[in-house]
């Protein structure tokens, strides 16, 4: 199983995401990049993250994005 | 809003989608995004073949076609329709209707109505509302709802959020009365004050087009937009599709007093098909149920991506039995609504290519 930062990675390898606070407003993240994030994560975890989860503000950072794997049924 | 309509049915389906295939691997040059980033948006999003007209080739030659196919083999007679409703948003004119540019090509009955109505991704199953309120008159007996949009002739080619997704295509549905008592269901809902999420800014009388208007902006993304061209904001309608067409369909089945898996399948309009798993997983509703493969094939083209899912996926299997099931068209608007109803013995069903 793949860590959320080697799939970041395997999306935008060109970004340091670890140096970011706000994926989002840095330029990291487009709206696509997202929702390729969010089939990855899905796939990755065996979850579906549900759909009106999927705003902006819940792949910002690390944090946001844990807690939206949590709230999705993921144990960590 | 909700809709109730006794002993009105659905008696053929025709799909017409241009000869002219392109693949979103050629057209990947086009867009100013690494090969790698545009792959995985392609097995994500379903991004793959999509149908495309010629240039120069309008709704009217594509429901010309159409029509034509189904006269010329016997399976409608031209003096059989009262009404044409027509659903698009890429009309050939503004002035004159489309429908009655349509009427006079094929040189249909004078006694009979024509309408256009400019709707978009839930045009469908408006325009078969609008079809079945007509019924209720003694003098219509038959009704061809025709979807038609060429919507790749106002898409930017360098526009990644859109052109990979777009398709143009036209349907023709044929709608009549049931001598069996049945039942069809429907629920309708508007919000005006989110209309530019999806929106041609120019071209109309607000904004006409000019040369400025034509001018390519980086729209932010890496995509370049003219304001001549569609733009769709994809989050907030992904947003909002999440959000509204869940209980629209709980609420259309609460009416009809049906439970959900008593649906044999759910014939969705076809934005990309990350948003309708997502659509399926929020329902509960097996992904089998709830056909996503349009936008690969065909492209979306608005409202008709719905007679496109049923008469690719169900082709063979509708002219010989009955299945009940829900439609849902969701986008420009915004505009979201279902319908409800037992599909099926069609006396056609087909797609066809326009050439």
């Amino acid at each position: 199983m793949k860590t959320v930062a080697e799939i970041l990675k395997e999306i935008r390898p060109e970004f340091d995401f670890a140096a970011s606070k706000d994926f989002i407003a840095d330029g990291m993240l487009d709206s696509f990049d997202v929702v390729t994030l969010v089939a990855m994560l899905d796939k990755n975890f065996g979850i579906s993250i549900q759909g009106v989860d999927i705003v902006p503000e819940n792949f910002k950072n690390y944090e946001m994005i844990e807690a939206l794997l949590r709230k999705s049924g993921v144990k960590q | 809003m909700n809709f109730t309509f006794r002993r009105k049915r659905i008696s053929g389906i025709l799909t017409v989608v241009p000869a002219n295939v392109r693949s979103f691997v050629e057209e990947m040059k086009n867009f100013n995004f690494p090969e790698a980033r545009s792959l995985k948006l392609k097995e994500v999003m379903g991004f793959d073949k999509h149908r495309l007209v010629e240039p120069g080739v309008c709704i009217s030659d594509l429901a010309v076609f159409g029509l034509e196919h189904l006269f010329s083999r016997g399976l409608l007679g031209p003096s059989d329709l009262d009404a044409l409703i027509l659903v698009t948003q890429s009309p050939d004119h503004f002035i004159p209707p489309t429908s009655n540019i349509i009427q006079g090509r094929l040189k249909l009955k004078s006694d009979m109505l024509c309408m256009d109505i400019n709707q978009g991704c839930s045009g469908f199953i408006i325009g078969l509302v609008q079809a079945f309120l007509l019924l209720e008159q003694e003098s219509i007996r038959k009704v061809a709802v025709v979807n038609a949009d060429v919507l790749s002739r106002k898409t930017s080619p360098k526009d990644r959020n859109s052109y990979p997704l777009i398709g143009d295509a036209a349907s023709i549905t044929i709608v009549e009365r049931d001598t069996e008592d049945s039942r069809i269901h429907a629920n309708l809902k508007m919000d005006g004050t989110r209309n530019e999420i999806l929106m041609i800014p120019a071209g109309g009388f607000r904004l006409p087009s000019t040369p400025e208007t034509a001018v390519l902006n980086d729209v932010g993304d890496n995509n370049l937009r003219a304001r001549d061209h569609l733009r769709m904001d994809g989050s907030a309608v992904f947003n909002f599709v999440q959000v509204e067409v869940p209980p629209l369909i709980e609420a259309l089945l609460s009416q009809a007093g049906v439970p959900m898996n008593a649906v044999d399948y759910f014939f969705c309009h076809q934005p990309n098909r990350f948003m309708l798993q997502k659509l399926a997983d929020k329902m509960r509703v097996p992904y089998a149920k709830m056909p996503s493969n349009v936008v690969e094939n065909f492209g979306n083209s608005s409202g008709v991506t719905i007679p496109t899912v049923i008469t690719f996926n169900m082709k063979e299997r509708l002219l010989k039995e009955k299945l009940k099931v829900c439609l849902a068209g969701f986008g420009v608007g915004l505009t979201w609504c279902a319908m409800l109803l037992d599909l099926g013995f069609l006396d056609f069903n087909n797609i066809i290519e326009y050439q």
